[in-house]
């Protein structure tokens, strides 16, 4: 894919972006009760401390340049102050975003690993018993609640035969909550694996690649696995989103410093700014992951470059 | 046929399993090949042309398959052969290429990288020198520029190109047998000149035997020495090609040599006769072209065997008493 | 494939229920889902203690003859608990799927239907709203609505309505350039009747097909709100919020959690058994996949 391709793509996020956040901007503005108030949380306030607190918050502006400086700020990554803490905004992401990044990409490995495998299994021979086994875990990995596999996952490993330590930050710590989040992502990924498997081994190539004396083995880890991927690949950013929820849900499970939690909690204390802040940084990001797969596709398969 | 054959097919019957019951899509199908020798097969679409290849190099999907019979080559029953065997006859001693060169090539893996599998499957070699007999592969098949090409993906050749490829990956290993299914159906009539006279040339230059599988009869008499007719899963005539163009001893191969319109025209469809193939479920037990064929009798309802005639193989009743037309020569095609 | 092949295969059709019950699964699943219906319509009945009624044992008692999931931290009954608890998820889930089907098909349509410059602009909105991923947006949506079991059954169906739309403006283009709506069309149908008479019955089987495979993660989702506090509130029985209330003495009473985890997971995984079953049966080319 050449550098004018990938930077046309990177261009193409800004509209997106653009009616994503006009979108926070217009939720934040239905949220009943003035701002100062919220922002005050009962704490009693001179009329003349009010409108001093409107004009910091800008809040006393017209809505069409909130609205443009709204983005403008989100643009240059500035989300106002913390309700509650009084801190920056992306401050506190910046804090916990690196121990978010860590658990999703523990999870993606996890998830990865688990549901290719599955799905390859199962894909190979189709309607066989381990085919029905792995398709059977498969669905259980999408009907586990994350947060109840999470807490047994503790109970057992951590707690009784005390493996893992639960807290912490080393990479031991990282292990069960990296299970909790991939196992979900295992269940819909093995399931896209193998039905894409079974398409791949009905085609004309693979039984080129038989007919020219290459072992199983070689024929399904190399031309149908290559082809195989795909598919899931381009399902891979929806898969994104499972792994920022799960690890929204994770984090409070093990009670791990990280996005998810800070967006919870700035949920039940009403929080706004934060709230505002994470809602436009995942987005972001999200959307910028689904650029970079859209790119990783162009290089797996060559058809796509032209 | 005296000498010792390279391939000798007897009795082979595939059976599918399909929703609880089997269908026998081929019966009692029996031939041989010598070395270097070429042999056309032809017959309607469906009659079994392609799963007979197939079997051969045990490539039919194994838990619905039941292949009867057997096909000895070199001393070993090609039927029922252990994968760890059949992997060192496949590629290296038969080869098979597609009709369908786009989709028997893998998309996502350069030519040269398809190559070069085959190759270090099969020989002891690094990977440079995977590399330079790629390449001269690629030249021998007739590509001209064969190192652009090595690392080019399927998708960016033409399909003429691709077919020449796919050759090149058959033969890298100098295999004793080439099956070539349909080779050239997907091609522009130019370019399916072109890939016939390869053919011919790299089986004659490397000494590979070919079994030509074709709804071209006109390739067949041109390339073949000998030609197989095919009819609902059964072999009903097996004779040298000079011999079968003159004479054909069955009503059905004699159907489809009338029809067909110059003998010389490259690229002519398969003509049709009128009448439909019976089904697999529901076969005669006698003749299976009896519906279709104007010289039937009653007595043809009776279960058939195949039987030599005039230097042919034959299945047919009254092989012995009717005479019946070739090929139309070109002043009857006048006419 | 020949003539041979397709006439040896035309069973003739059984009927629906039959084919859902054609697996063991789906059997298990349909089984569970009865279950945990009945449990939900009776289980004023079936709940041997009332659920809020505190003190009806020792605090964080574990399992006994008496109680047999054991006792929560203020001494209810979990059992019963876990009884009334059936009485949210699937009715939370069946909720929040309506909520996204609804609004979700009925943008979609209009969206497709209108065509051009509506299309165009719809379309690029439903892509855009798909950048939220689906939590982030349902807990944005709780922000603004506030904490709450409802909220949270609207916020969850909300954050679907996209990727329902998406699918449905997908379906009608497809149907759009079909030529019976062409034709119905020429005839002068209402644009009305040709969506309710035309569009609708095409677009029901897969609408199905995806609002089935949607209930088990409705379910799960709702459920995860209230873990996290954001759905269901304390004392309501809900099986997240349960989940989360045992949470701090999992160490001393797992049996506060396990359950109520169990119910979930077992219902999610029946509902989706059978989704599965039932896509299969409605989705021909799923159906020809398997
Ligand atoms: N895997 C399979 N399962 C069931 N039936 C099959 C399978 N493969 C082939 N058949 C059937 O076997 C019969 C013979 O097929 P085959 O492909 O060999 O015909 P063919 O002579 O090569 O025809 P064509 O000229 O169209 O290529 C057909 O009726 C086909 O439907
Ligand atoms: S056996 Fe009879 S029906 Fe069959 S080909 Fe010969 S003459 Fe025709
Ligand atoms: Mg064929």
């Amino acid at each position: 894919m050449s550098a004018r391709a990938i930077l046309g793509r990177l261009l193409g996020v800004i509209p997106t972006l653009l009616i994503t956040w006009t979108f926070v901007f217009g939720a934040m503005r239905l949220v009943p009760g003035d701002p100062v108030l919220l922002m005050l949380q009962g704490t009693p306030i001179s009329d003349s401390a009010m409108e001093a607190a409107r004009a910091k918050l800008g809040v006393d502006r017209p809505l069409v340049v909130q609205y443009a400086s709204f983005l403008a700020n989100a643009a240059v990554g500035d989300f106002g102050d913390s309700f509650r803490s009084r801190q920056p905004v992306t401050k506190l992401i910046a804090a916990e975003f690196p121990k978010t990044l860590e658990l999703a990409l523990g999870g993606f490995l996890v998830g990865v690993v688990l549901g290719t495998t599955l799905g390859v299994m199962a894909g190979v021979r189709p309607n066989g018993w381990v085919d029905t086994l792995c398709m059977t875990t498969a669905l259980v990995g999408l009907s586990l609640p994350s947060f109840w596999i999470g807490m047994i996952l503790i109970q057992v490993f951590a707690t009784q035969l005390g493996w893992v330590p639960v807290l912490g930050s080393g990479w031991d710590a990282l292990i069960l909550p990296s299970i909790t989040v991939g196992l979900f992502l295992a269940g819909g990924l093995a399931r896209l694996t193998r039905n894409s498997i079974i398409e791949v081994m009905g085609q004309d190539y693979i039984r080129t690649a038989r007919a020219k004396g290459l072992t199983t083995v070689r024929v399904v880890a190399k031309h149908a696995m290559r082809n195989a991927m795909i598919p899931p690949l381009t399902l891979l950013g929806i898969q994104f989103a499972l792994l920022i929820g799960g690890a929204v849900v994770t984090e409070t499970v093990f009670a791990r410093p990280g996005i998810g939690k800070l967006l919870v909690q700035a949920v039940l204390e009403k929080d706004f700014p934060v709230v505002q802040g994470i809602v436009v940084l995942t987005t972001g990001v999200y959307v910028l992951i689904n650029v970079l797969i859209d790119i990783a596709y162009g290089i797996i398969d060559p058809r796509v470059q032209e | 046929m005296s000498d010792a054959p390279l391939l000798d097919v007897r009795g082979l019957g595939i059976s599918f399993l399909i929703g609880g019951g089997s269908v026998h899509a081929t019966q009692d199908v029996s031939f041989s090949v010598q070395p270097g020798e070429r042999v056309g097969i032809v017959g309607e679409s469906g009659c079994g042309k392609t799963i007979t290849g197939l079997s051969l190099l045990g490539l039919l999907p194994r838990a619905t398959t039941h292949v009867a019979g057997q096909a000895m080559f070199e001393g070993e029953n090609l039927v029922g052969l252990p994968l760890s065997r059949m992997r060192h006859v496949r590629g290296r001693k038969i080869s098979m290429i597609f009709q369908e060169p786009m989709s028997a090539l893998d998309p996502v893996f350069t030519i040269g990288q398809q190559i070069g599998e085959t190759i270090l499957t099969h020989f002891k070699v690094d990977k440079k020198q995977a590399r330079e007999r790629a390449i001269e592969a690629l030249a021998s098949v007739g590509i001209p520029s064969p190192a652009r090409v090595h690392d080019s993906y399927p998708h960016q050749l033409s399909g003429g190109m691709r077919q020449r490829a796919m050759i090149a990956i058959a033969l890298v290993c100098e295999p004793k047998l080439l099956i070539a299914d349909e080779p050239t159906t997907a091609l522009d009539v130019t370019i399916q000149a072109q890939i016939i006279d390869l053919l011919m040339e790299l089986s004659a230059k490397q000494g590979t035997a070919l079994l030509f599988i074709t709804h071209d009869l006109g390739v067949i008499a041109e390339t073949c020495t000998r030609m197989i007719t095919m009819y609902a899963g059964q072999v009903v005539e097996d004779a040298p090609v000079d011999s079968a163009l003159v004479r054909p001893r069955h009503p059905y191969t004699s159907g489809l040599l009338r029809s067909l319109p110059r003998l010389s025209a490259r690229g002519a469809v398969l003509p049709s006769i009128a009448g439909r193939v019976p089904t697999l479920r529901d076969m005669p037990t006698g003749c299976r072209f009896a519906e279709r064929c104007a010289h039937r009798q009653e007595a043809c309802a009776a279960p058939q065997v195949i039987e030599p005639a005039g230097g042919h193989l034959v299945r047919c009743w009254r092989h012995g008493e009717l005479v019946l037309p070739g090929a139309l020569t070109d002043r009857e095609a006048a006419a | 494939m020949s003539a041979a092949v397709s006439d040896a295969v035309l069973p003739r059709q059984p009927s629906f229920f039959t084919r859902l019950l054609g697996a063991p699964g789906a059997v298990i699943g349909t089984v569970v889902i009865v279950v945990v219906l009945g449990l939900a319509a009776f289980a004023p009945y079936l709940a041997p203690y009332d659920w809020n009624a505190t003190s009806q044992c020792r605090r964080l008692a574990p399992l006994s003859a008496e109680h047999w999931f054991g006792c929560d931290l203020f001494g209810r009954d979990i059992f019963s608990r876990v009884i009334y608890g059936a009485r949210f998820s699937l009715a939370m889930g069946l909720t929040t799927v309506a909520i996204s089907l609804v609004f979700g098909a009925l943008l979609g349509i209009v969206i497709a239907y209108g065509g051009g410059k509506v299309d165009r602009i719809g379309a690029r909105v439903i892509d855009a709203m798909l950048c939220f991923p689906p939590i982030i947006l349902a807990i944005l949506i709780v922000a603004v609505l506030g904490v709450g079991l409802v909220n949270a059954a609207l916020a969850v169906g909300i954050s679907g309505i996209p990727r329902f739309a998406r699918i449905t403006r997908a379906a009608t283009l497809t149907l759009v350039a079909r030529d019976f709506v062409e034709s119905a069309r020429a005839v002068g149908a209402t644009h009305t009747r040709i969506v309710l008479r035309h569009l609708l019955p095409n677009l029901a089987p897969i609408l199905i097909v995806i609002a089935t495979l949607d209930l088990g993660s409705a379910v799960l989702f709702t459920a995860t709100l209230s873990f996290l506090g954001l759905g269901a509130q304390p004392p309501t029985p809900e099986w997240g919020a349960m989940l989360n209330a045992g949470r701090e003495y999992v160490r001393y009473a797992p049996w506060t959690m396990i359950f109520p985890g169990l119910a979930l997971f077992l219902t999610v995984m029946a509902v989706n058994l059978v989704g599965d079953r039932l896509s299969l049966i409605l989705d021909p080319r799923q159906r020809d996949r398997s």
